[in-house]
């Protein structure tokens, strides 16, 4: 059903961008209005949701611990998964970052003979890094339609993503890298019952969509070539501030388009800011220094307690009759 | 680490700002106009009528898969004629028929291709008569 | 117990990991016996000012809730949502990839799919888009929103109190959401409309009036310490001091009242008072903070506070220098994590040094409080115990890390350095089932009650399982841990999946092998059984 739905609401933004390419007043609207409205909801909103987050204070110094803590100088601690400074939570979150360290720890359950066996499963730490390590590149690579001159270091990587120089123009690895994560998630979904029964929506909403961008962007690589010329001359337009409704832009463009600004103007309100939220998660971004270094809570109030006097009031003669020692006689 | 928490979150967001909004201040002041392609050669000034072997805009977004497909059908299979959409024929070579009008390879491919940052490999092999090998 | 039936294990082992027909958000609750925990009792509630106290059951189809209890549940959730970072952050960044399912313990021995923590943390993420995002007000279940119904509520109990906030799913989360919080601020929630189980209510107000969960009072805690001094002398010889409520002890020692009240957590609690005699300690139990463990931490952030003031209040009025603490689990999430922050700074007690080997605690320089494994590894790196490790040869060990040691501290390698110099056969379980990775007892969070049996032999089957092929491999026959629900729960679980196989603390370990000056010739190890191979 949320598969469905999804399916229905990506078609109806390759309808809608459709009837964009044919209509100029719409056209206008999507090249010139849309990349401004999209980028400042992008940007608001992915600044807005860390500002809310960030207001929220820790109260309390939780990480998960995965490893020997720092404690008598003669026992090995794990700096890293167990990090008690500032360098060792700096390792811990770039290993999480760029590597998807608690991923890679991933296992799958089997009843085998009457108990629970754990193999290994690192094929969703393999496809979700394949997936978000191609998606990063393919961003960068588009760099050169917004900069001019041309960052030399996003030549060299284009060079390096399309160094098996297949077909004219030559195919970028990243795409089919892209590609292939995109299908794995995808089919992980709906194929593995609990996945599908726990997905919603927004799940397979997101895949589809970046899915459709990716699509159209190889299409208009390798099947309708789109004019480059025209289209770094739009998005260099956007850049210096005087955007053009470019002439000759095929309708696969504006699918492209139309998808990118969905995504965008989606992603701070969507579970898509899992990017920004990585940071911030209390489990990982803490060292498990408690005991060393008193961690405050802002909003520490008294409490009601059962204090000492009360409690020898209430025991005093049962203390006496089994000789404790009491502060009043 | 304390104190610093909301500071570790600013400096966070500026260099997320910094990356995202990396091409508005990225050679700032330097407003490129966008290539403009020249067809000052002297073969394209006696043309009566100036075409290419296609319309132009086909030509413009698929120069490189007819390019391609040229070199195939030519080398590997020896179909050296190409018959164009509106009947007339052309001989499938990149110096005998391309660079005969487009001479200027600087002006022509060149000012476009670093524009868009593609790479042609055309010239690893052919020369441009005329012009000096670097 | 005797009433409900519980499946036989090899019933219970057919696990089906497959999911209703209908939609979760379609498939109401069912009570099943043998799965969830009795309500609180209302005198409990009342004795510690909690609302809503009446007489109901989770059974019942009326939950006897406040008018308003809607109300009080949102109004409730904003002002978490603006306390907790970690709350706000979990209930927005989910991805639902799945890597938490089957790492679930309950998940893993129940094949329920709100077991698995991402759908478990859904119940309440599925409320908190409907109420507090503009997506979740708009488009309501397409966005994964639903309303807060009695239905709902129910959902959350059922669930909230099948989950031992172990955190074993946090390690495996690419961005760390840890169940356990979301479980934590769950049944804060549900508390404030006065649902709850009375195996947490009851030992939270008995710990706030009498010091310790079990309600013992001062000539009782007495009574029980002088009993197993008794014990001690019988086996060694050796007459132990039971130093209680002594002003001018160097130490406060502070261990679960799980420790001198029943077996075998009573052999643990020998063993320490064997050492520190052994050692010369100037310490002193204390019959008002009687009880490291604290259920509080089963029941909201602010009752884990009001139990946990006592034992700094109670340090300051003895005067001692620092405060160490026995074994124990979710006693030591609360001390590491919480006790500093929440009632700290303790800048009255000095920075904890062992007045025996003269170690400095470095590591506990601010909270003040030592693990009596920190301890006692120390001792013996710095060579002052005499061990005869060949008085555990009767024992083939394993040893169950704790899930709050292991994932809300990283106290690994102390526990082990202490086994292997105290017993000469010790074997590992599996790697996915230990260290950082270890399972539940499946009993922790206060299920660890006899209603709840079927779901407690459940939760606690990988365990259970992960002994067993020991047991079949080594000849294991001893099931060593730092925890004191685990010393109770371990024990029901292994009679159910592995019988034969028994339940210790390591300081009953020690306590077998520890020479103590003027001993007589053992013959028998701490519960009288005899030692040797």
């Amino acid at each position: 059903m949320n598969l469905l739905i999804s399916i229905i609401v990506v078609s109806g933004l390759v309808l809608l961008a459709a009837g964009i390419a044919a209509s100029h007043t719409a056209s206008y609207a999507l090249t010139v209005v849309a990349p401004y409205l999209v980028f400042v909801v992008f940007l608001g909103g992915f600044i807005y949701r860390i500002v809310k987050w960030a207001k929220s204070p820790v109260p309390f110094r939780i990480p998960t611990t995965c490893g020997q803590e720092k404690t008598l100088p003669w026992i090995k601690n794990n700096p890293v998964e167990n990090p008690s400074g500032f360098w060792g939570v700096f390792g811990r979150m770039a290993q999480e970052i760029f590597l998807f360290r608690s991923l890679f720890r991933n296992t799958e359950v089997k009843i085998i003979d009457g108990r629970p066996i754990y193999g290994s499963a690192k094929w969703l730490w393999f496809f979700g890094l394949l997936f978000h390590g191609s998606l990063l590149i393919i961003i960068l690579r588009h760099l050169r339609f917004f900069t001019e001159p041309i960052i030399p270091c996003v030549n060299a990587l284009s060079a390096v993503d399309g160094f098996l120089e297949i077909g004219v123009p030559a195919l970028y690895l990243s795409d089919v890298a892209l590609l292939a994560g995109l299908t794995f998630l995808f089919l992980r979904r709906v194929i593995i019952p609990q996945v599908r029964y726990i997905s919603l929506f927004t799940d397979y909403f997101s895949l589809l969509l970046i899915c459709g961008i990716a699509v159209t962007g190889l299409l208009m690589r390798h099947f309708f070539p789109a004019d480059l010329n025209e289209i770094k001359t739009l998005a260099m337009s956007w850049i210096i501030f005087s955007p053009v409704v470019p002439q000759n832009i095929s309708v696969v463009f504006y699918i492209h388009l139309c998808f990118v600004f969905t995504l965008m103007a989606w992603f701070p309100f969507s579970k898509l800011m899992h990017m920004g939220g990585v940071f911030m998660s209390p489990t990982r971004n803490l060292a498990n220094n408690s005991r060393m270094l008193r961690h405050i809570n802002p909003w520490n109030a008294p409490v009601k307690v059962h204090t000492y006097e009360e409690y020898e009031d209430e025991f005093r003669d049962k203390m006496k009759t089994a000789c404790l020692p009491v502060e009043k006689e | 680490m304390k104190k610093n928490k909301w500071g570790m979150i600013a400096l966070g967001l500026v260099i997320f700002l910094i990356m995202v909004t990396f091409p508005f201040w990225y050679g700032k002041g330097s407003k490129t106009p966008p290539p403009v392609l020249s067809l000052d050669t002297p073969v394209i000034h006696e043309m009566k009528e100036k075409r290419c072997v296609e319309d132009t805009s086909f030509m413009r977004a698929n120069h490189m898969k007819m390019l391609n497909a040229w070199r195939d059908e030519a080398v590997r299979e020896g179909h050296r004629q190409y018959t164009a959409k509106d009947g007339r024929t052309y001989e499938k070579s990149l110096s005998g028929t391309c660079i005969q009008c487009h001479s200027n390879r600087e002006q022509f491919c060149t000012r476009c291709h670093d524009y868009v940052g593609a790479k042609p490999t055309c010239f690893n092999c052919h020369v441009v008569p005329g012009e000096v090998n670097k | 117990m005797s009433s409900i039936k519980i499946p036989k294990p090899d019933e219970l082992i057919s696990i089906r990991y497959t999911s209703p027909k209908t939609e979760w958000m379609d498939t109401p609750v069912d009570f099943r016996p043998g799965t969830w925990s009795y309500s609180g009792a209302p005198k409990n509630l009342t004795s510690l000012d909690m609302p809503n106290p009446r007489i109901w059951q989770p059974s019942d189809e009326d939950w006897k809730l406040p008018p308003n209890w809607q109300e009080i549940i949102l109004d409730g959730m904003k002002e978490r949502l603006e306390k907790y970072r970690s709350f706000r952050l979990f209930m927005d960044i989910c991805v639902r990839c799945g890597a938490c399912a089957d790492k679930c313990h309950f998940y893993i021995g129940s094949g329920d799919p709100k077991n698995m923590p991402v759908l478990r943390a859904e119940l309440l993420r599925s409320v908190y888009r409907r109420y507090f995002t503009t997506a979740g007000k708009r488009f309501g279940r397409l966005a994964g929103a639903r309303d807060l119904t009695v239905d709902v509520l129910k959902e959350w109990f059922y669930y909230f109190y099948q989950c031992t906030e172990c955190r074993r799913c946090s390690v495996f989360c690419p961005y760390g959401i840890d169940q356990a919080e979301i479980t934590i601020i769950g049944r804060e929630l549900l508390n404030l409309v006065g649902c709850n189980i009375n195996w947490v209510m009851e030992p939270v107000a008995n710990c706030f009036r009498t010091g310790n969960h079990l309600g013992i009072q001062p000539g009782g805690i007495k009574d029980m310490l002088e009993f197993m001094a008794d014990d001690i002398e019988d086996r060694t010889g050796v007459r132990v001091d039971v130093p209680i409520n002594k002003k001018g002890a160097d130490i406060l020692f502070v261990t679960p009242s799980g420790d001198y009240f029943a077996d075998p957590g009573t052999f643990t609690c020998m063993g320490y008072m064997m050492l520190f005699h052994e050692i010369g300690l100037n310490y002193t139990f204390s019959t008002y903070a009687s009880e490291g463990g604290n259920f509080g931490l089963f029941t909201s952030h602010d009752m884990v506070k009001r139990l946990n003031a006592k034992i700094y209040a109670e340090a300051k009025r003895l005067g001692v220098k620092w405060i160490l603490g026995g074994e124990c689990g979710h006693m030591w999430r609360v001390i590491h994590q919480y006790m500093d922050t929440m009632n700290g700074p303790a800048d009255f007690l000095q920075e904890p040094v062992s007045p025996i080997t003269g170690t400095r605690f470095e590591n506990a320089r601010s909270t003040k409080m030592v693990h009596i494994v920190e301890f006692t590894a120390d001792l013996i790196r710095n060579g002052k115990l005499k061990l005869a490790s060949r008085r555990n040869d009767h024992l083939k060990l394993t040893f169950h890390d704790s899930c709050n040691p292991a994932r809300s501290m990283g106290l690994l390698e102390e526990p082990r350095y202490i086994i292997k110099n105290t017993c000469n056969n010790f074997y590992e379980m599996a790697e996915d089932t230990i260290r950082e990775k270890t399972f539940c007892c499946g009993a922790g969070a206060g299920l660890g009650n006899d209603e709840n049996m079927e779901m407690r032999m459940r939760g606690g089957m990988p365990r259970a399982m992960a002994v067993r092929e020991v047991v079949k491999k080594y000849g294991v026959n001893r099931l060593a841990c730092i925890c004191a629900i685990d010393r109770a729960t371990l024990t029901s679980l292994m009679d159910y999946w592995v019988p034969g196989v028994t339940v210790m603390g390591v300081h009953e370990l020690l306590g077998n092998a520890l020479m103590m000056t003027g001993e007589k010739e053992r013959t028998t190890d701490l519960r009288g059984d005899p030692i040797g191979g």
